[in-house]
């Protein structure tokens, strides 16, 4: 059955309290879930205090700035700092993003970060994407052809064609569409959640891809696709402004159609 | 422990091919229920005294024999394919999902049989 209560050593104990210097002004809390599996503890709740005025706009700064110079036990991934690598996805006061392109002063109160939810925790923010990038993997994400390709020159695609996949092909694999999903938390051993199928989307209307029909093939399941049920979470959460909810309705209205 | 790599679990058993038919299917019922329930509730609410007479008179109506039976057949299938999804999305233990499966089709075709019973009889005038 569901569960709809966390695990007993899931379960969030009150944490620790790191004060802020007592001569700074513009002060935040930041409420950071943290947890390290080789402790065998419960997860806690750290709250920091930071200074704003020395600290950059954005939560990612922030988690840096505490990193730096609070608490270098704090573990998270960042790389690019400008929202196109993906790595830090996580939920920033309910909502899953990416903590580089939040700004702090967007959030009232404390500003509360956990890991990208119901997902295997690594440590602190850090959750375990195994399952997620084996789903990406599963969808072959590469161009398939019988067609050899010209000799002489690249696979041609018109303007228009392009267009179809401008959008699709500008998703990060972030994964906070798949784990801001209810589905995807029920059933992400067998349903491939909104970012895998919106990448599978990507090849399926690519207009140089031949194998269409093997994709729809393997995407026709009860799981696999029609896991989804249109709750729309993945779009409303999806910080590039992408529309997997709207990949999964077409690519069920090309199952469909396929049949009629 | 399993040592079968993360894409082999991903891969599983395959795909059922299957889905499609489950999808469109629970679309067009809805599609018939968005015709067949407004019918219902004007049509109901249109009746006078609401009793005995009236309700056998009505039920017997040839054309409100026909919508009550696609009514109550359509809400059946419906509930089916939405009950069948429930099931799917929150029991996960092989022994109760199947047992829960079986028991959510063997209900709906009971209650599917129950009410074609049920009008035909008052329809027809207590004959059968």
């Amino acid at each position: 059955m569901a569960e709809f209560r966390l695990p007993p050593n899931s379960r969030i104990t009150k944490g620790k309290h790191f004060p802020a210097a007592a001569a700074s002004g513009n002060v935040r809390r930041f409420v950071v879930y943290r947890y390290d599996p080789s402790t065998g503890e419960n997860p806690r709740m750290d709250t920091y205090e930071i200074d704003m005025d020395a600290c950059g706009p954005m939560v990612l700064d922030a988690l840096i700035k505490i990193k730096n110079e609070i608490d270098p036990t704090l573990t998270f991934r960042r790389s690019c700092r400008e929202g196109i690598c993906g790595s830090c996805a996580m939920n920033v006061d309910g909502r899953n993003t990416l903590a580089c392109t939040a700004p702090a002063d967007s959030i009232k109160g404390d500003v509360k970060i956990y890991p990208l939810p119901h997902m295997g925790v690594v440590k602190d923010l850090v959750p375990d994407l195994t399952n997620f990038y084996a789903q990406y993997a599963s969808i072959k994400p590469w161009l398939q052809t019988r067609t050899p390709a010209p000799p002489d020159q690249e696979r041609l695609q018109s303007k228009e064609d392009q267009e179809l996949i401008d959008e699709p092909a500008a998703c990060i694999l972030c994964a906070c569409c798949s784990t801001s999903c209810p589905s995807y938390w029920w059933n992400s051993d067998r349903y491939l959640g909104p970012a895998a199928l919106l990448a599978a989307y990507r090849w399926l209307v690519d207009s140089r891809d031949e194998a269409t029909g093997e994709r729809l093939d393997d995407l026709e399941d009860p799981f696999r696709l029609y896991r989804c049920h249109t709750i729309m979470n993945c779009t409303n959460t999806c910080p590039k402004n992408l529309n997997p909810a709207k990949a999964i309705a077409e690519t069920k209205k090309m199952l469909a159609e396929r049949r009629h | 422990m399993s040592l079968r790599s993360p894409l082999s679990r991903v891969l599983g058993s395959g795909s059922a091919r299957e889905g499609t038919e489950h999808w469109w299917m629970q679309r067009v019922t809805a599609i018939a229920l968005l015709i067949l329930g407004p019918w219902f509730l004007v049509s109901f609410a249109g009746l006078d005294n609401y009793d005995r007479v009236e309700l056998v008179a009505w039920v017997g109506n040839p054309a409100n024999t026909v919508m009550l039976l696609l009514a109550s057949l359509t809400l059946a299938w419906h509930s089916m394919l939405g009950i069948q999804i429930i099931i799917e999305d929150y029991i996960h233990g092989p022994g109760l999902k199947v047992v829960s499966l079986i028991l959510n089709k063997f209900a709906h075709v009971f209650l599917s049989a129950a009410a074609v019973l049920a009008i035909l009889k008052v329809a027809l005038g207590g004959s059968l």
